[in-house]
C-alpha cells in the first residue's frame, strides 16, 4: 500500500475524469500496460472494497501516473472529488498486463468506453518497438469519447459510436474488417464483456491472435478472495482463474464466454 | 493508570500458546502465498486457509461479489483445488512458518466427504488444527444444513472427531434462531473449540437488470455491518460452553478485536478487512498492543470475558 499525493484531476468528457497521482513506490519495480491500480476510496465504513482502475499513462521521470475513469457509481464519484494535494491509498500495479512481442509488424488496439485508457500506455510502449499501430475505439456517443488525441500519436484511429455522433455509427467489430486485419500481427482488446466476446469471434475469423483484458467484480484485487474469476481453457480443461492475479489480460483463445 | 511499556499479547489456545490472538479468517487469505509480499506472516497468531473439499471445485458463476453498506456479499461457492492439490502444492509452502499453527478449513457436501478430507489431512506435517466449516451459505447442498440443525451438526462432529489426528474447531453459522443450542450440540459431540460467525445470508438486487446482482442469487454478508450480531453471539455462546471460542465478524481495528475478547473470545479472526487493507492483521495487532498500553492491561488474556455479567 502507498499513500500517494493527488497531483491533478480534471473532467475530460461527460462523467469522465483524468487523475494524476504520484506513482506508488511499487511502480518503480516495473509495470506493464494493462495492469491496474487498486484505489481505496475513503477510510470510512462507506467503502469496504477498493476500486480497480487501469494504468493509462506513466511518466517515470516525474514519478507520475495517470488513470482515466468514469464516475459511474458512489465510489468513483467520490474519487472524482479528490483535490490536488490530498492523499489517496493505492495498491499496485497489480495483475498481469499485455505481453508485447518485438517481432510484430502491426498491432490493432481495440477499446470500448472505459476500456480505452489502458490502450494509451500500451500504444506508447508498442510504438517504442517501431511497429504500425491502428486503434479502433467505440463509445456510446461523442460526449463520452476520450483519449483520441493520445491514440492518434501512435497511428490511425478509427472511431465508432453507437449513436453516430462521432466517427462511424456502429460497434468496434464493424471496423474489424478483412482489409484492416490482412497484415495484422496481433490485437489487444479491453472493454465490456459483450464487446470482448464479439471481438474474440471476429478476430478468430480473421485469424489474428490477441489478448483480452477482462472486467470482473473484485473483492481484494490481490488473489485472496477468489471473487474475480473467469473461465479459462488450458490444455482442454476449463478452470475459473483469478482475473486480478493471473489476469486481467488473457490470451483471447483461452477465454471462455457463456 | 500508568502507561505500560510492555504488553503480553499471548493467549493460550488448545494446548498452544498463540503469539497474539489475531488470525485471518478462512477464505479471506487464500493459502497465504499472496499475502507474503505484504508482510511477514510470522507476525500473526495463526494462519487459517481457504475451505478445502475432497474434489476440486470451480465455485459459482460471477458476479460473486457485491459491496453493501459497511460490508459485502460473497457467493464464492467454495472454489478450491481439492485436498490432494492442497496437500501437494499449498500447504508445503507454509512450512517456513514453523512458529505458527496452521488451521485448515474443511468443507464438503456430505459427512463422508468431510471424513475423507480429514483422513487425507491427517498425513500432513504442516497442519496443526482443523476448522470444520458447517456454515457455508453458498453451496446448494451440505455446508449450512449441517450448521443449522443441531442433530446433523452433532453427527458430523462425531464423525470427524473419530478420524481426526488434530484438534477440531467447529465454525458455526449465524443463520439460526438459537446459537447457544448449536454451540452446546457441537461441544457435546466433541468439538475442541468453536469459531463464530460465518456470514449472514443476504441479497442485493441489480436495479437495471431487475434481478439479484449475484449470479448465485443469495450470498454471505460480512464486514463491519455484521459485527454487533457476531459480538452478541460470542457473548452468549462463550458463557455457556467450556471450550474456547474464536470471535469472527467485521473486525477491522484493534478495538474491534478487544471488544470480541471482552465478549468472551479467546482469539479472533479477521476476514473482509484484509480486502479493504492487506495490512489489516498486523495493524490490528499493533492497535491492540497500543490500546492495552494505554489502558494499563499487562496481559491481553486478562480481557477475555471481561464483559460477562458477573
Ligand atoms: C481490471 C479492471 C480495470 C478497470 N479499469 C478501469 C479504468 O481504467 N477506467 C474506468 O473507468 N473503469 C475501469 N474499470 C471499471 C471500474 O473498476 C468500475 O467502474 C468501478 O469499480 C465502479 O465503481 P463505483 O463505485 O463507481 O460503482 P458501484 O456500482 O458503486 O460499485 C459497486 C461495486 O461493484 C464494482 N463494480 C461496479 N462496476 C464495475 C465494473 N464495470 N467492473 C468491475 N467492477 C465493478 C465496484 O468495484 C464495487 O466493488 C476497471 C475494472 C477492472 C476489473
Ligand atoms: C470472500 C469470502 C470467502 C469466504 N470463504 C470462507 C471459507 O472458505 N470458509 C469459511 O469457513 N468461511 C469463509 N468465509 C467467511 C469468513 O471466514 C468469516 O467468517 C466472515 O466473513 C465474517 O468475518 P468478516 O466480517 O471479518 O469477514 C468467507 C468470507 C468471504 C468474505
Ligand atoms: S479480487 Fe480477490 S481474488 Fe481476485
Amino acid at each position: 500500500m502507498s499513500l500517494v499525493k493527488v497531483l491533478s484531476q480534471r473532467p475530460i468528457a461527460d462523467q469522465l475524469f483524468s487523475i494524476t497521482i504520484e506513482s506508488p513506490s511499487d511502480l518503480r519495480k516495473g509495470y506493464e500496460p494493462g495492469q491496474f491500480l487498486h484505489f481505496r476510496i475513503t477510510d470510512s465504513f462507506d467503502f469496504t472494497l477498493r476500486r480497480p482502475l487501469s494504468i493509462c499513462k506513466v511518466d517515470l521521470k516525474k514519478r507520475q501516473i495517470t488513470v482515466v475513469y468514469r464516475a459511474s457509481g458512489e465510489g468513483t464519484r467520490r474519487l472524482s472529488r479528490l483535490l490536488p494535494g490530498e492523499q489517496v491509498d493505492v495498491i499496485g500495479p497489480l495483475g498481469h498486463g499485455f505481453p508485447m512481442h518485438d517481432e510484430d509488424q502491426h498491432a490493432i488496439l481495440i477499446g470500448g468506453g472505459i476500456g480505452v485508457p489502458p490502450m494509451v500506455e500500451l500504444g506508447r510502449q508498442l510504438r517504442n518497438r517501431q511497429m504500425k499501430i491502428t486503434s479502433v475505439v467505440g463509445f456510446a456517443s461523442k460526449r463520452q469519447a476520450i483519449l483520441l488525441d493520445e491514440l492518434a500519436e501512435f497511428g490511425d484511429v478509427i472511431v465508432l459510436s453507437q449513436d453516430g455522433s462521432i466517427g462511424e455509427e456502429g460497434l468496434v467489430t464493424d471496423a474489424l474488417t478483412e482489409a484492416l486485419c490482412a497484415d495484422a500481427s496481433r490485437f489487444y482488446a479491453c472493454g465490456p464483456t459483450p464487446m470482448l466476446k464479439a471481438v474474440k469471434e471476429t478476430m478468430q475469423i480473421h485469424n489474428v491472435p490477441g489478448y483480452l483484458s477482462l472486467e470482473e467484480r473484485m473483492g481484494c484485487g490481490i488473489g485472496i478472495c477468489v471473487g474475480c474469476v473467469h473461465p479459462i481453457e488450458r490444455d482442454q480443461k476449463v478452470t475459473n482463474r483469478k482475473t486480478c492475479k493471473e489476469g486481467p489480460v488473457f490470451l483471447a483463445q483461452e477465454v471462455v464466454f457463456s | 493508570m500508568s502507561r505500560l511499556t510492555h504488553v503480553d499479547l499471548r493467549v493460550p489456545f488448545l494446548h498452544k500458546m498463540l503469539k497474539n490472538p489475531v488470525m485471518p479468517a478462512s477464505g479471506c487469505f487464500s493459502f497465504g502465498e499472496e499475502m507474503r509480499q505484504f508482510y511477514d506472516l510470522n507476525l500473526l497468531g495463526a494462519i487459517v486457509v481457504k475451505a478445502t473439499t475432497l474434489d476440486e471445485r470451480q465455485g459459482n458463476p460471477t458476479p460473486r461479489i457485491a459491496e453493501t453498506p459497511a460490508g459485502m456479499l460473497n457467493a464464492i461457492g467454495l472454489q478450491n483445488p481439492g485436498v490432494q492439490a492442497v496437500l501437494a502444492h499449498e500447504l508445503p509452502r507454509l512450512k517456513d512458518f514453523r512458529t505458527l499453527p496452521v488451521i485448515v478449513n474443511v468443507a464438503g457436501t456430505a459427512i463422508e466427504d468431510y471424513v475423507e478430507v480429514v483422513k487425507a489431512l491427517n498425513s500432513s506435517e504442516v497442519v496443526s488444527m482443523l476448522e470444520l466449516n458447517i456454515s457455508c451459505p453458498n453451496v446448494k447442498c451440505g455446508g449450512i444444513q449441517f450448521g443449522t440443525d443441531p442433530m446433523m451438526a452433532s453427527e458430523m462432529v462425531k464423525a470427524i472427531k473419530a478420524v481426526s489426528h488434530f484438534p477440531v474447531i467447529v465454525k458455526l453459522s449465524p443463520n439460526v434462531t438459537d446459537i447457544v443450542s448449536m454451540a452446546l450440540a457441537v461441544e457435546e459431540a466433541g468439538a475442541d473449540a468453536i469459531s463464530l460467525i460465518n456470514t449472514l445470508i443476504g441479497m442485493q438486487i441489480d436495479l437495471e437488470k431487475r434481478r439479484p446482482l449475484l449470479a448465485n442469487g443469495i450470498g454471505g454478508l460480512s464486514g463491519p455491518a455484521v459485527k454487533p450480531v457476531a459480538v452478541r453471539m460470542v457473548y452468549e455462546v462463550s458463557q455457556k460452553v467450556h471450550v474456547p471460542v474464536i470471535g469472527i465478524g467485521g473486525i477491522r481495528t484493534g478495538e474491534d478485536a478487544i471488544e470480541f475478547l471482552m465478549a468472551g473470545a479467546s482469539a479472533v479472526q479477521v476476514g473482509t478487512a484484509n480486502f479493504t487493507d492487506p495490512y489489516a492483521c498486523p495493524t490490528i495487532i499493533e492497535q491492540m498492543e497500543a490500546w492495552c498500553k494505554e489502558h494499563g492491561v499487562a496481559k491481553v488474556e486478562q480481557l477475555i470475558g471481561a464483559a460477562w455479567r458477573k
